[in-house]
């Protein structure tokens, strides 16, 4: 027997293995290890501090993500030693392997920040990218009656990269419906020199994020927060004072990462771009939030490189070459507030660009521009993410992004657009 | 992409004005590509950033990000910022002729 191990078992890895068991031979034992007892839908978390009740619906038990035939051992990693090709298992226990899938995320870290996680934590900072933050901001949002709110991203990369600005857009809506937007102040505060990383999506975000008044502070390198002064520090010496102040803390891979000597200085792993194969390893493969890789860290990513994935680790059983085929594409929704959002779909070469998806001249979503769909689109994917994607069955998109329905504009032709 | 003249070499650069062939880079580009981005003169602190930038791209086969050149340069976050203002990651790898750090995307 031959033993194909798969570390994590969140919305990456469980793809892979429901993939691969339906294409491994019998011959092959699938081994998932993952210690917690839950599988929580991420996305899911932006919408719970507005008011959101569906805590329960966002999570499953473990056991039933994974289908049959892939063995669950729930405890945590401690260290992989590619040498001797085992996992080394909390306690005493190793897991031996022939083919080993990293898929253990990443993690935030608020103690990486001076002053972000004292006695101020969950009082007047929150987070909302773990489960109890967002119930925890869903209470603060309630009792909120007027002043500054600030929304820091502390360092990139996040899982998410547009979650803070559609976190912006929902709060707009939010205070607009409670009546009491004129009291209160929304800021941006991020490390990037604008609202998004690539130029025509950010002409289309940094314009909505103006239209909303919602105020923008880039190229803020977070040093430090001040807990009893309520403010801000950049490395720079700027100050930002705020009144509740949403933390995107920093993230961090998994700890086994780097103690295994195979992550960068964020314990994220140097993978290679198109094969997905770890770099300098023979028998290690990761995707997901845990690779290095110049692709956004998000569920859709991790979904078009699960089909990748699965075909290169068969290529590999057979002694055959991995193939080139992950191009960076990732596809996302981004809720605008009042029952609208974009999509933007593009890859490590082409940006997000207006048009229509999947369907070219049809949609029936529509690409870098707000609409009604697009958001029934983002409601009716926690439906898809449990049913269709997670078991890994066939959807009619393709792992590759397509340039069929995009319109092809530059910065200029978007900013004319956008005025 | 474009091509622009660096300390009387023409070179070729993307949209952001990072080299596209990072062996094409020499020292005296370093400083027009500091005088345009209103760095010039480059220190010495400036070149210790540069140099580190440099050799570690080079045996690690990508571009340092901020929190590496912070950890390992000798020059710390503060002193960072203070030398390559506003961007430092960013701005570092430009004028040692690298690629945008993977972190900055």
């Amino acid at each position: 027997m031959k033993n194909l191990s798969i570390i994590g078992a969140g919305a990456a890895g469980t793809m892979v293995a429901n993939h691969l068991r339906r294409e491994l031979s019998a011959d092959w034992i699938l081994t998932v290890i993952d210690p917690a007892p839950e599988h929580l839908y991420q996305p899911g978390l932006l919408f719970l501090p507005f008011g959101a009740r569906d805590e329960a619906k966002i999570r499953r038990r473990r056991g039933r993500t994974l289908g049959r035939g892939v063995q669950w051992i729930q405890r945590p990693v401690q260290l992989v030693d590619p040498d001797k090709r085992k996992v080394m298992l909390e306690g005493a226990e190793s897991v031996s392997y022939d083919l080993l899938v990293i898929a253990s995320g990443s993690h935030v870290r608020p103690e990486e920040t001076p002053g972000l996680m004292g006695s101020e934590w969950r009082r007047s900072i929150h987070d909302f990218y773990t489960l109890e933050g967002a119930l925890k901001l869903r209470e603060a949002l309630t009792e909120f009656r007027g002043g500054r709110i600030v929304l820091n991203v502390a360092e990139m990369p996040i899982k998410c990269p547009v979650a803070p600005m559609e976190w912006l857009f929902l709060a707009d809506a939010f205070f607009r419906k409670r009546g009491i937007r004129d009291r209160v102040e929304l800021i941006y505060v991020t490390p990037l020199d604008g609202a998004f990383t690539k130029p025509v999506c950010n002409v289309r975000l940094s314009h909505m994020l103006k239209q909303k008044g919602i105020h923008l502070e880039t190229e803020f390198g977070l040093a430090e927060v001040d807990p009893d002064g309520q403010k801000l520090v950049s490395y720079d010496e700027r100050h930002v004072q705020y009144d509740l102040l949403v933390s995107i803390p920093v993230h961090k891979g998994a700890e086994f990462i780097g103690a295994s000597g195979l992550g960068n200085d964020m314990n994220f792993i140097p993978t290679d771009k198109h094969t997905l194969r770890v770099k300098g390893q023979d028998h290690i493969f990761a995707l997901g939030d845990a690779t290095d890789l110049p692709s956004s860290k998000a569920g859709s990513v991790a979904h078009f490189q699960s089909g990748v994935l699965t075909r290169n680790i068969m290529r590999a059983i057979r002694g055959q070459s991995l193939l080139m085929d992950f191009d960076g594409h990732a596809n996302c929704f981004i809720e605008t507030g009042f029952g609208k959002a974009l999509l933007i779909d593009f890859n490590y070469d082409v940006q997000p660009l207006p048009g229509k998806f999947p369907v070219p001249g049809f949609g029936p979503f529509t690409l870098l521009g707000e609409s009604r769909v697009n958001h029934l689109g983002k409601l009716a994917f926690r439906w898809l993410y449990w049913n269709f994607l997670m078991p890994a069955r066939q959807l009619p998109i393709s792992d590759q992004m397509s340039m069929a329905g995009k319109q092809v504009v530059t910065e200029e032709e978007m900013m004319k657009a956008a005025v | 992409m474009s091509i622009r003249s660096y300390g009387g070499q023409s070179v070729e650069v993307n949209d952001e004005g990072f080299l596209l062939d990072q062996a094409s880079w020499t020292p005296a580009m370093a400083e027009a590509i500091a005088e345009e981005t209103g760095l010039a003169p480059l220190t010495e602190k400036h070149w210790k950033v540069i140099a580190f930038c440099r050799e570690d791209a080079a045996r690690e086969g990508q571009a340092p990000g901020l929190r590496r050149i912070a950890k390992l340069s000798g020059v710390d976050m503060k002193e960072l910022y203070k030398l390559f203002p506003k961007g430092p990651g960013k701005l570092a790898a430009r004028i040692s002729g690298l690629p945008k750090p993977t972190s900055c995307v």
